[in-house]
């Protein structure tokens, strides 16, 4: 009898952990998806009432507003807005935090004076409430009397997201094999040429993610962004101010298509890793 | 870089690298010969590396100049430099294909994509790779990998190639293989190759001649046998293969010969031109022998013309299949190591004989001390 006992749990184990772990997974999938399926499923909703402004009562489905996306006037421009800005942002905060990071690993404190300190405030950058940041660039600005709008924007946008860029193409060089751009040297290479044909091809994988999270940020950002967008309002800005009065259900229709854009970007980067490991 | 270069010596003067507190390189001067195969052999830390690093121009010297033929070099990038490296971990680029790692040298230098192509394909053939030119290197084993990192250095052509210990890696079967393989090459493309290792046989084996380093300096220099047979240091005597060593004082010359008196008032006869240079008489020296040049007989036969002889005791006789080894105790306490090959001797010696220890005068050398005793070293 003992022994039975002893020997019956190993043999159950086995289909037990088939169970939990997939429920777990799929658990956890629904709740981080949740919301968005949401969104989703009712950017196709009918709408009764006579003003457009989504209800969260099922009505019925309609591609309506999918047809009538660009019926909304500020909501257009706010999100030709975010998105132009969260290129160019993410385009300059690449830039400058590839750089970066390619100065703070590849230089020794004796040749970086303030290292240590530029170390301290990319922490800082990414540890601070961004309420606080958005407060204080409100205050510089108007300090200086520059006037808000996309400048602003960019400016700070491009200011919260260098630190993370750094941190990602940093993590990605630490394992870098520096003989191999003695090797490309020796080989005849410059040192940009070597950059350009070894160091920036292995090192950006890193860099399209620090690239990636950079277009994220900037595009959904709402904090920072309410301080110092002035009467340039960009997405998230116009939907908060739109919530006063009712969402326009074109809202979520564009987060529909933005959401489609970043699964499309997913599921083309998985083909494309399977492909390459052919 | 032209297609095929008028070969050139190579030369370091007076060379000296010093980093924060270490001096890796001191005072060094080298001329390697157009066309030869160069070893820098010496243990980690002697400087070989470092010595190759400043020939390829990723460090530059605190002082001292390199010259290519006429040119010098010294303070020039890697990159301005007619110099190729087959590095220790190889180096390969992961993201391009084989073929684009051996022709990365050739597009740098301008040549056209068809040109590349060819000459990548002629090189593949050498380093029998064909057929493997669009793989990843990722995708090829240790020893193919080490092929390509040397294909990609060969196929530009440079008046020298250096070699940082390539074969470091590879198990010891394939490095075997190799070493035959690329003292094939090298006879067939006739480069000056310079190939630094820690690996005595590699160096023996392929080299048209060796320089031994130690604490940044040149021990020795010249042909394996040269180097091997006459030792100017006692640290070569210990490093290269084993040797016995005794200290002694150095006699007089007579015809050609030096006595060489050692503790227990034996006296042991010299070759001059076994005798390391700058030394004179009455010099404190150390007299050596190899310990496959000593023949051990029963110490009752009478004394040969021509050979040297001390008497002693078997303390450990090990047998290894191709021969044994004994461990001699001299009458003074010293130990020394003698192999015999297993020829059927039937009265080969046990534990406990008393021996006389017998070699050619021939096979005698005297080296400079360096205030080491050692008997036995690797």
């Amino acid at each position: 009898m003992t022994d039975q006992i002893a020997t019956t749990p190993l043999r159950v184990a086995r289909p037990r952990r088939r169970f939990w772990l997939p429920l777990y997974s799929w658990l956890l999938i629904g709740y981080l998806v949740l919301p968005i399926g949401a969104m989703v499923l009712f950017s196709f909703n009918r709408v009764l009432t006579g003003l457009p402004q989504v209800s969260f009562q099922w009505n019925g489905f309609t591609t309506q507003w999918y047809q009538q996306w660009s019926q909304v006037p500020g909501l257009t421009a706010a999100f030709w807005l975010s998105l132009r800005l969260a290129l160019v942002a993410a385009l300059i905060s690449t830039v400058l935090g590839t750089m970066l990071a390619l100065s703070l690993v590849r230089y020794s404190p004796r040749e970086f004076r303030g290292k240590s300190f530029v170390n301290q405030t990319l922490f800082m950058n990414i540890a601070a409430p961004e309420i606080v940041m958005g407060a204080s660039l409100l205050g510089l600005f108007a300090t200086l009397n520059v006037a808000r709008g996309f400048t602003t924007l960019l400016l700070t946008h491009v200011a919260f997201s260098i630190a993370y860029v750094a941190v990602t193409v940093r993590a990605r060089l630490s394992g870098f094999d520096r003989t191999l751009e003695e090797a490309a040297g020796d080989l005849g290479s410059s040192p940009f040429t070597t950059f350009r044909l070894v160091t920036l091809p292995l090192i950006m994988p890193g860099v399209l993610a620090g690239g990636l999270m950079a277009f994220a940020l900037s595009l959904d950002d709402f904090v920072a962004s309410n301080f110092v967008s002035g009467s340039t309002l960009p997405f998230p800005v116009w939907v908060y101010g739109a919530t006063r009065v009712g969402i326009p259900p074109q809202v979520f229709v564009l987060g529909t298509v933005i959401f489609s854009l970043g699964l499309a970007c997913a599921a083309l980067s998985v083909l494309l890793s399977r492909r390459s490991a052919n | 870089m032209g297609e095929s270069p008028a070969p050139v010596n190579v030369r370091l003067v007076n060379v000296t690298k010093q980093f924060a507190e270490v001096r890796a390189v001191d005072n060094l001067s080298l001329d390697i010969r157009a066309g030869e195969f160069l070893s820098l052999l010496g243990p980690s830390g002697c400087g070989k590396t470092t010595t190759l690093r400043m020939l390829g121009g990723f460090e530059e010297p605190s002082t001292g100049s390199i010259f290519f033929g006429e040119k010098d070099v010294t303070g020039l990038p890697p990159y301005r430099r007619d110099v190729n490296t087959v590095f220790q971990s190889y180096a390969l680029f992961p993201h391009l294909s084989v073929g684009d790692n051996i022709a990365f040298g050739l597009r740098r230098q301008g040549v056209s994509k068809a040109d590349a192509a060819q000459r990548v394909g002629e090189m593949l053939e050498l380093v029998d790779l064909a057929g493997l030119s669009a793989r990843r290197p990722a995708a090829l084993s240790g020893g193919q990998q080490q092929r390509v990192a040397l294909a990609r250095a060969l196929v530009n052509r440079p008046t020298l190639l250096l070699l940082d210990e390539p074969m470091s890696a590879l198990d010891a079967k394939l490095r075997k293989h190799m070493q035959i393989e690329l003292k094939r090459i090298q006879s067939q493309v006739g480069i000056t190759f310079l190939y630094v290792t820690h690996d005595q046989e590699e160096a023996l084996t392929m080299s048209d001649r060796i320089v031994v380093m130690n604490q940044g300096r040149i021990e020795g220099l010249g042909t394996p046998r040269e180097v091997y047979e006459r030792p100017q240091t006692d640290f070569v005597a210990s490093f290269l293969g084993a040797s016995n060593l005794l200290p002694g004082i150095l006699g007089s010359a007579t015809q050609g010969y030096y006595d060489v008196e050692v503790t227990g008032g034996h006296r042991l006869r010299v070759a001059a031109a076994n005798v390391a240079e700058g030394l004179t008489a009455s010099s404190a020296v150390q007299v050596g022998v190899r310990p496959e040049k000593i023949h051990l007989v029963p110490s009752a036969r009478a004394e040969e013309a021509g050979t040297n002889c001390l008497r002693g005791v078997v303390r450990v006789a090990t047998f290894s299949g191709v021969g044994n080894q004994y461990l001699i105790l001299s009458p003074d306490g010293r130990d020394f190591t003698v192999y015999a090959q297993n020829i059927g001797d039937a009265l080969a010696p046990r534990t406990g004989d008393e021996v006389e220890m017998r070699w050619p005068v021939e096979h005698t050398f005297v080296v400079r001390p360096s205030g080491t005793m050692t008997n036995e070293g690797e």
